[in-house]
């Protein structure tokens, strides 16, 4: 029996989320965003989350993680892209609460991001990077000298549920991504207790090229074909 | 009479100039990007977007975009020949790991000593790092595109950054509509500047003392 299930409706894949809960979420910006699930946790109403994503920037009517900030559903979020670079155009939802005090950010450099999703699915316990180092962004940190370089101490990230977006699944969970909308998935997939994807299509199991599988269906709960 | 400034887009085939065949690099949203627009022909350079993209093509016709490939500022691109896609923790362990031979990147501030601040306005209160402080610290060379001063006058290369940094002693050679500086242990040397400029004139808009290279040029393309 796969580890992964195959959901009717995306209301399927996320049910059950409780509040409170860290959610990791893909993509890099809200056109690859997995607008799909990400819209059915909006339906789902789940509250006091902790996101964990690129970047709520989406401006307000953008389907990406900015949905769950304008229904009030975050808390926290731990990200690199808190805000769009200009501020031209209408406050995005996250700017708003933000700066009304009524949503906390931990502001993380991206690759910093990345690796502390990377150490949170491979069991790493932190890293030291030299990202950071002199900037606000290594302040309060370890901070060690190694063969003369200057490093910081990051700390891993794990989720109870990581929502992401791939092209194609089979019915083991095995995934493939398409181009750039890559990024974050197969980090996060690794790197939550409950990974649930959407996926253009799945095919049968045995039917994908094992060298070209970029994330192993061991990482895989849920999966749900997204309309097209 | 205020003497004129080049365009952006001379600022980035200066730039263009500066890489070298065979090259892989980072460039930053805006002017930085231009920069690839301007690789001569013979000179092959692969440029990486953080998102995830080795080998960045020009842009596609309208109409015959590729789905899902874009770069980091979410403009459709294609792919080079020989081009890869790799997940976010790989593309930062190709910066982190200086496999980059160097990254253009836009600047606020730039400090003598190299120090660049390029993320957050102060006034604005919340600003978006992204993958400027990983990509300033990783790729071999940092250069900075940027205008030579401020809208309202005020210097952008400094004795110190007033602004939060998102690297410290990085910045390699700064480009701007004026001038290309280089930064040196000694301090700021004035290598080339913008047709009609004078050192003293672009010593006048720069807050530390410049030291006018002995190879000192009108900037050629």
């Amino acid at each position: 029996m796969a580890r992964a299930i195959l959901c009717a409706s995306a209301a399927e894949a996320v049910a059950g989320i409780p509040d409170g809960s860290v959610i990791m979420v893909g993509g890099f910006a809200a056109r690859d965003a997995p607008s799909l699930l990400v819209g059915a946790l909006v339906d789902q109403g789940a509250r006091d989350l902790t996101l964990i994503c690129n970047g709520p920037t989406g401006r307000p009517g953008m389907k990406d993680t900015s949905m769950l900030v304008h229904n009030r559903q975050v808390r926290k979020v731990v990200c690199s892209f808190p805000v769009p670079s200009t501020t031209s155009g209408p406050m995005t939802d996250f700017e708003a609460q933000y700066r009304a005090g009524e949503i906390q950010l931990e502001l993380a450099p991206q690759g910093t991001l990345a690796e502390r999703i990377r150490a949170g699915g491979a069991g790493i316990g932190g890293f030291y990077t030299p990202t950071g180092v002199g900037t606000p962004f290594g302040e309060g940190k370890e901070q060690r000298t190694i063969d003369g370089v200057d490093y910081v101490l990051e700390y891993p990230l794990v989720a109870d549920y990581a929502l992401i977006r791939a092209q194609t699944a089979d019915s083991m969970g095995n995934l493939l991504y398409r181009m750039s909308s890559r990024n974050f998935n197969p980090i996060m997939a690794m790197a939550a207790k409950t990974t649930i994807v959407e996926v253009a299509e799945v095919v049968a199991a045995g039917s994908l090229n094992p060298e070209h599988i970029v994330t192993p269906g061991l990482f895989v709960h849920r999966i749900v074909v997204r309309p097209e | 009479m205020p003497k004129d400034r080049l365009p952006r887009e001379v600022i980035a085939m200066r730039i263009a100039a500066e890489l070298k065949d065979g090259d892989y690099v980072n460039l930053g949203i805006g002017l930085p990007n231009m920069v690839s627009n301007y690789i001569p022909p013979g000179k092959q350079v692969m440029f990486h977007a953080e998102n995830g993209v080795v080998g960045v093509g020009p842009s596609p016709e309208e109409g015959r975009e590729i789905p899902d490939l874009f770069n980091a500022g979410g403009q459709p691109v294609t792919l080079m020949p020989g081009g890869a896609i790799v997940d976010h923790a790989m593309s930062f362990a190709i910066v982190r790991g200086r496999h980059l031979d160097a990254a253009v990147l836009g600047g606020l501030q730039v400090a003598e000593n190299g120090d660049l601040a390029n993320w957050i306005r102060p006034d604005r209160g919340v600003g978006s790092i992204g993958g400027a402080a990983d990509i300033a610290r990783g790729a071999k060379r940092i250069f900075v595109a940027m205008e030579h001063t401020t809208r309202d006058g005020e210097f952008k290369i400094v004795k110190r950054c007033s602004y939060p940094l998102t690297a410290t002693r990085v910045v390699d050679t700064i480009f701007t509509d004026v001038a290309v500086i280089r930064v040196t242990p000694q301090g700021l040397v004035l290598e080339e500047a913008a047709p009609g400029w004078t050192p003293e004139e672009v010593q006048a808009l720069t807050e530390p003392t410049l030291t006018v290279s002995p190879t000192f040029k009108e900037i050629q393309l």
